[in-house]
């Protein structure tokens, strides 16, 4: 039997960093990159007597992801204890919640690589807090602990095993990666660790409805790196099946530089974690009221918004799914769309000049130099024909630079079209006489030259002359001679 | 006010005196060090106090005076020396619970209640000394050696709150703090003839109270009388946004209420007080069988009408408290890993090494004990058979307690202890120690207020008679104490 006549089943934890001024359980700051232990304080050091009290924005936050991927937001939800330990664990558990989370049962529906739809199950959104870092290579011979990341909130959201392909992988995560950049709950940063992803995989031949034995692939850093890693752990898996040999239920650690999967030394599968109640907090308590409230409120999310972009703006689909990538995007593309008066030219030069220049600076849309407003002010120049398409460009990278409005640029920088008669025919004459051969053949009645000589005369005017009324003039050159 | 007068000064008296300034802070806290020093508070006699800086302490008396006008210095504890369980946050003075696995640690914050507390003026002079991380009852399983009794120093003082029984039994200070958890402040506040009160679960913010046993845990107050209980306990009492647990709901004046309760004949009038045949068994010492019938009949002279009724599954209250204290608690000390604070002892190779070596001689065997105990309750397969099915009877202890209060019962009244302060060394069975809290883990459980008061002598051992109530009915708890200690007279003593 070959590879072809296995399928691959995988399931997916997330765990999603909220942001969140405070910490989950205590006041201390979440700022990423502060010099080590300096955001923490007796709850998140674990000092005797020290009691956690739940940040209510966390909540929030987790509720509106929840609502997003269409679970049900649980009224009455527990937290619990889940005890290990560990170094960067201060308190020898993590508060978490386990078998009353948040909320269950929702969907995320991905497109897979031939277009098709396909919902994969969410199985649950719990929150919980994250641990510190314990950091192995800052000192020889010892682990550093720095606890500025213990007690940063977290959710984490769990799929069914409805995922069939390192494909399919890498989809239902740039889709949650969006939704959740939309809700603005998060900075879903992979590099930074803001968004987190272990993968549960297991093979089976095809047609079989019971599932293999699951190996829980961890330690990936980009999305990329995900699918990577799964399409090396099923070929293992597969490898070993059809040597009638079992697959062992085990965790693996994804080296991104070698390309492979190693097995992890600690025994994940032998943890008991003794999760009981979290005595410290009561039961958490969502009034159904304010929960239908965050559902009217929550943003509008990408299918959503895809949905209303081509009904709008009368754009393809392929440049929406590149205009709708980040709502940050999104945002700007449509403020343009609104003022300009016109989605394709919007969409055009977002796709092209902004992501260009966006790219080439190094900057983010929110920090970009060029208002939506003053976008758009120059698409309406180029559309009342007062300024060339080629000088409109000149004129965009100059707004990208100094932020000042289009208008005043092609005034200072003379990009304004020219069509006064007076100095279109100077220029004609000095290229007339720059080409004399050219211009011999054109005035004996040689009329396909037209085209070569208003090149000329466009190249002579530095792009300002307009191109209808030298057209026009070149033509009764012609007429006057016959 | 002269040192020998001190002994015998409540707080209410002390911080009167200070605010008219016929004396002054400085004076008490001299007298409160000297009168340790009389009693023999120390590690090699009594062995009360474990940890207390004089000069610190007058230092703050100081301050004090100089605030005179001020809030703190106008406070109801205005200049009222304090001492305090070692499982309490200080600042200054170590928070060691007791244990070698916190030797020399200092807290940088303060407990909650310790703030109100000083808020009113109170001077905190002694951290007392208590059963390891507060798991006993009598004192014995403290890393320094057993506290003796000053009514008897042959006994125990009961515990785990043991050291700070001892220190207001002895005159030297008039309220001090302990913890309870299944009664470990009224068992010594019975074997040391004081008043202890635990209040109502949420009552008094656990902030700053290094957690045995979380859903059971509460600060609680001793005194030589119930006055000073109601009083500390009242300054301590109130929502926390720091405890989620801690409840926000009124808190009525305890002690308004007594001044006119000795103005009328049958101040007990329209009291109706339980007394539950589940704690008068068959076998219950004859000394307290007696006193406590005393005690009853005082109520019924104080107007009260008294009648039997049953919590059918008090029983159950041991078994149940020593399945979900350990699980709690197992969770709970896993903080103390050697890494960031209190003992390390590095292991001969990495990481697994150090958490034996550390938590293996920071702990001691009853500590050992119950955090084994609890892992196992709380493991995979075991979970149901054990804690959950221990919570489901909690819940019934609970409403056995419900339906008493519900069926027109205002306080209910009963032994504090089984038996009266037992001989140091006596008892080695854990099982046998452990049942020296039935009559009490039963309102930890239900997180119901009770309390226990001295009812009198039985062969010279201070016998406690105890006082239970409904949830935040604290006021309802108080009057009755109250009314039956100046019932009582001096035959509380006697």
């Amino acid at each position: 039997m070959s590879a072809d006549a296995y399928e691959m089943v995988v399931g997916l934890e997330v765990h999603v960093q909220l942001r969140t001024k405070s910490k989950a359980f205590c006041g201390c700051s979440t700022d990423f990159g502060a010099p080590p232990n300096t955001n923490t304080c007796p709850v998140c050091l674990a000092l005797p007597g020290a009691l956690p009290v739940l940040n209510a924005q966390a909540v929030t936050l987790a509720t509106k992801a929840a609502i997003a991927l269409g679970c049900a937001v649980h009224s009455t939800s527990i937290f619990a204890r889940k005890n290990y330990f560990y170094p960067d664990l201060p308190k020898g558990y993590q508060i978490s919640q386990y078998d009353r989370p948040l909320a269950t049962g929702g969907h995320l529906p991905i497109t897979t690589a031939n277009g098709d739809e396909r919902q994969i199950g969410i199985t649950r959104l719990h929150m919980e807090e994250d641990a510190g870092k314990s950091v192995h290579d800052r000192y020889a011979g010892v682990t550093a602990i720095d606890l500025n990341r213990a007690g940063v909130p977290l959710i984490e959201i769990v799929s069914e095993p409805d995922i069939r392909s390192a494909a399919e992988a890498g989809a239902y995560l740039r889709t949650l990666r969006q939704i959740l950049q939309y809700l603005d709950v998060s900075d879903v940063s992979m590099e930074e660790g803001s968004l987190r992803v272990d993968a549960n995989v297991s093979a089976r031949k095809k047609g079989d409805s019971k599932l293999g034995t699951k190996t829980e692939v961890k330690n990936m850093n980009s999305f990329s790196g995900v699918e990577r890693a799964l399409t090396f752990e099923f070929a293992r898996q597969v490898e070993l099946l059809e040597r009638g040999v079992q697959v062992e239920q085990q965790t693996l650690l994804w080296d991104a530089a070698k390309g492979e999967a190693r097995i992890s030394r600690t025994k994940e599968g032998s943890h008991d974690y003794r999760y009981f109640p979290e005595p410290d907090l009561r039961p958490l308590i969502l009034d159904r009221e304010w929960i239908s409230g965050l559902e009217s409120n929550v943003a509008e999310l990408p299918a959503a918004r895809k949905k209303r972009f081509a009904a709008d703006y009368q754009i393809g689909a392929e440049d929406i799914e590149k205009i709708t990538a980040s709502p940050a995007l999104a945002d700007y593309f449509e403020s343009v769309a609104r003022a300009a008066g016109d989605g394709k030219a919007a969409a055009n030069w977002v796709m092209g000049e902004v992501q260009a220049t966006l790219n080439s600076r190094g900057v983010g849309i929110t920090q970009f130099a060029v208002r939506p407003a003053d976008l758009a002010q120059l698409l309406n120049m180029i559309r009342d024909e007062l300024i060339s398409h080629a000088a409109a460009k000149r004129v965009f990278a100059l707004m990208a630079e100094n932020g000042k409005p289009p208008a005043q640029i092609a005034h200072e920088e003379g990009l304004l079209k020219v069509g006064d008669d007076a100095a279109l025919t100077t220029w004609i004459e000095e290229a007339l006489a720059e080409h004399p051969e050219e211009a011999k053949r054109f005035l004996s009645g040689e009329r396909k030259l037209q085209g070569v000589l208003i090149g000329f005369i466009m190249k002579k005017s530095g792009g300002r002359a307009d191109p209808k009324r030298v057209n026009q003039l070149l033509a009764s050159k012609i007429n006057s001679v016959t | 006010m002269s040192t020998a007068d001190f002994p015998s000064l409540t707080a209410g008296m002390i911080a009167a005196r200070v605010r008219e300034g016929t004396t002054t802070p400085a004076d008490v806290v001299r007298a409160s060090f000297a009168r340790a020093r009389g009693v023999g508070a120390g590690r090699d006699e009594l062995n009360i106090i474990l940890w207390s800086d004089e000069k610190a302490a007058l230092a703050e008396a100081e301050t004090l005076s100089t605030q005179i006008g001020g809030a703190a210095a106008g406070g109801v504890l205005a200049g009222v020396p304090i001492a305090v369980k070692d499982n309490i946050a200080t600042l200054r003075l170590p928070t060691t619970c007791a244990s070698k696995i916190l030797a020399g640690y200092v807290s940088p914050y303060e407990a909650t209640a310790i703030t109100r507390l000083r808020e009113e003026g109170a001077i905190i002079v002694a951290k007392t000394n208590m059963d390891e991380f507060a798991m006993g009852s009598s004192t014995e399983n403290s890393a320094y050696g057993p506290t003796r009794n000053p009514v008897d120093i042959r006994r125990v003082p009961g515990g785990s709150s043991g050291g700070s029984a001892a220190a207001v039994a002895s005159g030297i200070v008039p309220i001090a703090l302990g913890s309870e958890t299944g009664g470990s402040v009224r068992q010594p506040a019975a074997f040391c003839g004081i008043v202890g009160v635990k209040p109502t679960y949420g009552r008094v913010s656990r902030f700053g109270l290094v957690a045995f046993a979380s859903s059971l845990d509460h600060i609680s107050a001793f005194g030589r009388n119930v006055d000073d209980a109601a009083l500390a306990t009242e300054v301590m009492a109130g929502p926390d946004p720091r405890d989620s647990t801690s409840a926000d709901v009124p808190i009525p004046s305890y002690r308004e209420q007594f001044v006119s309760l000795l103005t009328v004949p049958n101040p007990l009038d329209g009291v109706t007080v339980g007394v539950p045949r589940e704690y008068f068994p068959e076998n219950l010492d004859e000394g307290i069988k007696r006193l406590c019938d005393r005690a009853l009949d005082h109520l019924r002279k104080l107007g009260a009408s008294v009648k039997e009724v049953s919590l059918p599954h008090t029983s159950l209250a041991i078994p149940v408290y020593y399945i979900i204290a350990p699980a709690e608690a197992s969770s709970n000390l896993a903080r103390f890993d050697g890494v960031r604070y209190g003992l390390r002892i590095e292991g001969n190779d990495g990481l697994r090494e150090m958490y034996e070596a550390t938590r293996s001689a920071g702990f001691g065997p009853e500590v050992t004990r119950r955090i084994l105990l609890g892992t196992y309750v709380l493991s995979a397969g075991y979970y149901d058979a054990y804690y959950r099915k221990a919570q489901a009877v909690r819940s019934l202890i609970t409403r056995d307690f419900t339906n008493a209060f519900s069926s027109g019962v205002d306080v209910l009244f009963t032994p504090t202890t089984p038996t009266p302060a037992f001989q140091i060394g006596s008892i080695s069975d854990p099982y046998e120690m452990y049942l020296s809290d039935i009559f009490t883990a039963t309102a930890n459980l239900a997180g119901i207020p009770a309390m226990s008061m001295p009812v009198g002598r039985s062969n010279d051992l201070p016998v406690g008679g105890q006082i239970m109530a409904d949830h935040f009915a604290e006021p309802k708890m108080f009057r009755v104490a109250y009314a039956l200690e100046q019932s009582l007279g001096e035959d509380a003593h006697r």
